[in-house]
């Protein structure tokens, strides 16, 4: 297998563009990206996206992007895994150029919630779930994530103030963040005193419903350096499953499909987690957070909310945990947050994160999950030297 | 949720009479069944008729729902850890959601979820209840 490099990261501003259509979103993104680079054509592109056909009622999106950005005849995919779609488009990527079947290769998501009313979206995403089973009995995506939130609550014994207190620094973090759909700071009592969505989860412990769009270039590792001036390792890659439905996990605080996932890439990339210097981990809602931590190892189970409260996650802090604000506060445009997280950890990696950059760090994770973790897609880059 | 009727006629075993599997070669209780065992791979499965008392693990109270239980706002969904220590998920019924605690006794109970527009088929389940002292 070839080596593989990220040369290029592309980003919109996760916001509610009513005035942009998939497509659009995605061209702008991907010319973005390209525009640092000596590259006018892909050879292929992986679309990671959830909602299309719910939300847009639009198939066929590969297409549809290569047509309209201009990238005839490459190869072009739209790929689905509900909220990790961009994770699954990011890891099929990598095994197109790793294969060596492709060389120059977009991946990336694209996304679009703002198309319809709430209920609408909340049933599109619902969909992410096991629909005849949990879906069927009204479960929202918003109340599986509670159901997890109340058990770990009753588990270690904290009330809502630590996850608030995640919530906090979430929008801190975003505030700095020229892509971010909150770019607000928030109180404590703010946090704690907003409306519940699904007891005891609140209006701020959720991410909010955004359209926006993210791609990256890959290539291999030894031809880098001819596409582009700069550019990051992908040291290790991987991904794994878990059941779909909550209730048929032994441990449902535990999410094994990340901690599978997880020790697959840190040997993958030869480091232990402590190597880990960033994470940009998949906090669809701040429950889902504390428990992606504590299953990636890089926290001992039970003890986020510790490590919160003592500034352990902030940017200057032994473990930066989403310097853009992660998936509450920067957004969750859901089928391209994946591509989203590999972006902010590559502008990191390449000291081009701007107010958002931690201290040169050596290597970034990105967690990027589907549902409440039936699949996780990890993903460990290295700063090139 | 508008589904088909067939998708309701094919999950009558499990959703209306609780039927899971059971693998004879490590004893993991599957609910909704699958035809393999999800922890060892053995297509070797029993059906296995689940117990219809357990307790209420963990629950949340919804105040947004998804499209069609606009009307249940707020409703209770939980995952219930059943007698024999199996976990399945349903919502509360016949208890004010503010009474819901976790660990309160529960018992299975037949209900209508919900229906497809003005017009659609209603669609049944299993719910539960508390268990009066």
């Amino acid at each position: 297998m070839r080596k593989v490099a990220i040369i290029s990261a592309g980003l919109t501003k996760i916001s509610r563009h009513w005035d942009k259509s998939l497509q659009q979103l995605f061209a702008e993104a991907l010319d973005k990206a390209l525009a640092s680079t000596k590259i006018s054509k892909a050879d292929a592109i992986f679309v990671g996206n959830m909602c299309a056909q719910d939300l847009s009622r639009q198939n066929n999106l590969g297409a549809l992007i290569a047509d309209y950005s201009g990238h005839l005849p490459a190869t072009s995919i739209r790929i689905e895994a509900a909220c990790a779609s961009a994770g699954a488009a990011i890891l099929t990527g990598y095994m197109a150029v790793a294969s060596g079947l492709y060389d120059v290769v977009v991946a990336g998501g694209v996304e679009k919630l703002s198309e319809m009313n709430t209920k609408y979206v909340t049933e599109a995403l619902g969909k992410a779930s096991n629909v005849e089973y949990e879906l069927f009995y009204g479960a929202s995506f918003v109340s599986l994530n509670a159901l997890m939130m109340k058990l770990y609550m009753e588990t270690y014994g904290v009330d809502r103030t630590p996850f608030a207190e995640f919530a906090v620094l979430m929008h801190k973090n975003a505030s700095v963040n020229p892509y971010a759909q909150l770019p607000f700071e928030i109180t404590l009592d703010k946090a704690l005193s907003s409306e519940y969505i699904a007891e005891p989860i609140s209006l701020y412990d959720c991410a909010p419903i955004g359209d926006g769009a993210a791609v990256l270039i890959m290539c291999p590792l030894e031809e880098a350096r001819k596409y582009a001036d700069s550019f990051v390792e992908v040291a290790g890659i991987a991904s794994a499953t878990d059941t779909v439905d909550l209730a048929s996990r032994d441990d449902i605080l535990l999410l094994n499909s990340t901690k599978v996932a997880a020790e697959k890439a840190y040997k993958m990339a030869k480091i232990a987690p402590q190597d880990i210097d960033v994470v940009e981990i998949h906090d669809t809602f701040t429950i889902m957070g504390f428990v992606s931590l504590e299953s990636l190892g890089v926290v001992e189970r039970g003890k986020t909310p510790k490590y919160v409260k003592e500034g352990v996650f902030e940017k200057d802090g032994d473990l930066p945990v989403n310097p853009s604000g992660g998936l509450k506060a920067s957004g969750h445009p859901v089928g391209a947050t994946g591509a989203y997280q590999v972006a902010y950890l590559t502008l990191q990696l390449l000291d081009a994160a701007g107010k958002m950059q931690v201290p040169s760090p050596e290597y970034g994770l990105a967690q990027n999950l589907a549902g409440t973790a039936s699949g996780s897609y990890i993903t460990i880059l290295k700063r090139a030297r | 949720m508008n589904l088909s009727i067939p998708c309701y006629w094919r999950e009558i075993p499990y959703r209306y009479r609780l039927e899971g599997v059971k693998c004879d070669n490590c004893g993991k209780v599957m609910y909704p069944p699958r035809p393999r065992c999800i922890n060892c791979g053995s297509s070797k499965l029993s059906k296995y008729k689940l117990p219809e008392t357990g307790k209420v693990l963990t629950y949340s109270v919804l105040y947004e729902s998804p499209n069609g239980f606009e009307y249940n706002i707020p409703y209770v969904i939980a995952i219930i850890e059943l007698d024999d220590g199996t976990k399945l998920l349903s919502q509360i019924t016949d208890c004010p959601p503010d009474k819901v605690h976790v660990g309160m006794a529960v018992e299975a109970v037949f209900r209508r979820v919900a229906t497809s527009g003005d017009k659609g088929i209603i669609a049944y389940g299993v719910k539960f209840r508390p268990i009066s002292p």
